[in-house]
């Protein structure tokens, strides 16, 4: 196969790579240029630099194992993967979540939300120059880990939402700190808002660059604060309501430019929404189980094992063959910070999946790399690629 | 009489199971270009499944949304190898079937660059087939 894809029969015509091993491309992001002085004449991402073949490791390991994996698909967003896998795998089960795990999860999914938001708030504004709002946001997010940590033992790849609810109940002390985070939160949020969103350089930059217009942003599979940014008010969370979204009232921030900056503003928005749906899920989070009583889902608690022989033999199948959903195909598609996201999971009735496909929104949205870099500035392109907020983890799998 | 308002149904739960239309592989295009006029105008998805012991082996998933009723609608057809290119209906087919040829060898006829997308251009093989081993290099345990 030809390594040059992009040929031009003009001598003034540059033919460049842009990364794999550029920090502005988020990742291992590698983009091939054809330029003309500084415009591009045409762009095309090239992928596939950090594919570990998770998707063929998901037919090897039981639903369980499974779950560290989708940590590290999006690793800016690992309780919202863990959330789409889980609800997935319950789909199959037909098994119903207890309210507490449920709002628990909404809980968890808008922190992630608010951790994806903040480092991609902060690594924007480093590819364009402002290096002070990275510190800035880096710090939050720090707090942010500290209380994942705090949480499950791990900073980044926690696996705390699994199918059948939580690995455990959320402690009160957890949920006081999480409270105390999130007073603290808006008054920081107007600080990166007030280096950013009317600093004259961050508009210039930004403003009518990258444009998308909503048709071809639907046509190309876009979605997520991207399309929202391009006019179209679509939010699966409110369209099509999961783990008790619909028990929540927020609002979803639509901007008509399509472009940068619109990207910006629906995300800092998005932002200041999930400190708001966290604050909820706190005054909403009931009392009760975290996960449910379905024996064929969660293993039996200790004591029963030594009383019920239906335990016993419950425990040892969990926990020799894993969960063993019933044959058939599942799809449900949740909300990430980038966009639609969702595990397509085929069972056979065995304790692996034959087949566990993930919708990437990242993947999806990167194709429309191409007609927003097309006659732009090279400079722009950095804006043009931060503003997508691509995640090569998930976009190469 | 005033006639009653058309109520768009404003949510949907994300739980409801997905509506299913099989295609023939042959008019595959055809069936997305109609589906796309009934207001399915999102492209999210296309994969395919590997069943090895069939003699059409690949059963091609396509998943289109409605943004009117706010439903997804999965597409299935099956094919032994070869299927016909849906990136002239919907732009954003065009990595997506990239992707099932690298991992599972479906030509996509008519396709406008069908190239490796994931894998290494000299790579030989598509190694999500079921047949194909997963690979990795053993662990080796000490016994002391």
């Amino acid at each position: 196969m030809p390594a040059d894809l992009l040929v031009s029969d003009r001598p003034e015509i540059l033919h460049i790579n842009l990364g794999p091993q550029h920090p502005s491309t988020h990742g291992v992001l590698r983009v091939e240029l054809l330029l003309d002085g500084e415009i591009v004449v045409k762009a095309m991402p090239i992928i596939g630099y950090l594919h570990t073949g998770i998707e063929k490791m998901f037919e090897h390991r039981t639903y369980l194992h499974n779950v560290t994996m989708t940590d590290r698909m999006d690793y800016l967003n690992p309780l919202g993967n863990n959330l789409a896998y889980a609800l997935s795998v319950e789909q199959l089960f037909g098994c119903d979540i207890p309210p507490r795990a449920q709002i628990g999860r909404v809980l968890l999914a808008e922190l992630t939300r608010i951790n994806s938001h903040l480092v991609w708030t902060g690594t924007t504004a480093l590819d364009l120059g402002a290096n002070s709002v990275f510190l800035y946001t880096f710090r939050e997010r720090e707090q942010l880990l500290d209380l994942f940590e705090e949480l499950s033992g791990a900073r980044m790849m926690t696996s705390f939402i699994r199918p059948g609810g939580l690995a455990k109940d959320l402690p009160l002390p957890w949920l006081d700190n999480v409270a105390r985070f999130l007073d603290m939160l808006p008054s920081r949020v107007d600080d990166y808002e007030s280096l950013l969103t009317d600093n004259p350089l961050f508009k210039e930059r930004t403003i009518g660059i990258g444009q998308l217009t909503a048709e071809a942003a639907l046509d190309l599979g876009v979605s997520g604060p991207m399309l929202r940014a391009s006019g179209v008010d679509f939010d699966l969370r409110r369209a099509n309501p999961y783990s008790s979204y619909d028990k929540f009232e927020f609002q979803v921030p639509v901007r008509t430019g399509g472009d940068c900056y619109d990207r910006y503003k629906v995300r800092i928005a998005e932002l200041r929404e999930s400190i708001n749906l966290c604050r909820q899920a706190l005054n909403l989070l009931p009392p009760g189980d975290f996960r449910p009583s379905d024996r064929k889902v969660v293993p039996p608690p200790r004591e029963e094992l030594g009383s019920s022989m239906e335990a016993v033999i419950h425990h040892f199948k969990l926990y020799t063959e894993g969960l063993r959903p019933p044959a058939g195909e599942a799809y449900v598609g949740v909300e990430s910070p980038r966009g639609e996201l969702g595990f397509f999971i085929v069972s056979d009735g065995s304790g692996k999946p034959i087949r566990c496909h993930e919708r990437a929104p990242s993947f999806a949205n990167l194709q429309a790399l191409p007609i927003m870099a097309q006659g732009g500035l090279v400079a722009d392109l950095i804006a043009i690629i931060a503003s997508i907020d691509p995640i090569l983890g998930e976009v190469d799998r | 009489m005033s006639s009653p308002l058309v109520e768009q149904p404003a949510t949907r739960p994300a739980a409801a199971p997905v509506r299913a239309v099989n295609s023939s592989t042959r008019e595959l295009p055809a069936t997305l270009r109609r589906l796309k006029g009934n207001g399915f105008t999102r492209f999210v998805d296309l994969t395919a499944v590997d069943y090895p012991e069939l003699p059409e082996r690949f059963e091609l998933n396509y998943m289109l949304y409605s943004m009117a009723t706010r439903e997804w609608c999965r597409v299935k057809a099956w094919t032994a190898g070869k299927a016909p290119t849906v990136s002239d209906v919907f732009a954003g087919a065009n990595a997506f079937e990239r992707e099932v040829y690298d991992m599972y060898g479906v030509d996509f006829e008519g396709h406008p660059q069908l190239r490796r997308i994931l894998m290494p251009d000299d790579w030989v093989g598509h190694p999500l087939r079921r047949d194909e081993p997963l690979g990795g290099e053993e662990v080796e345990f000490s016994a002391g």
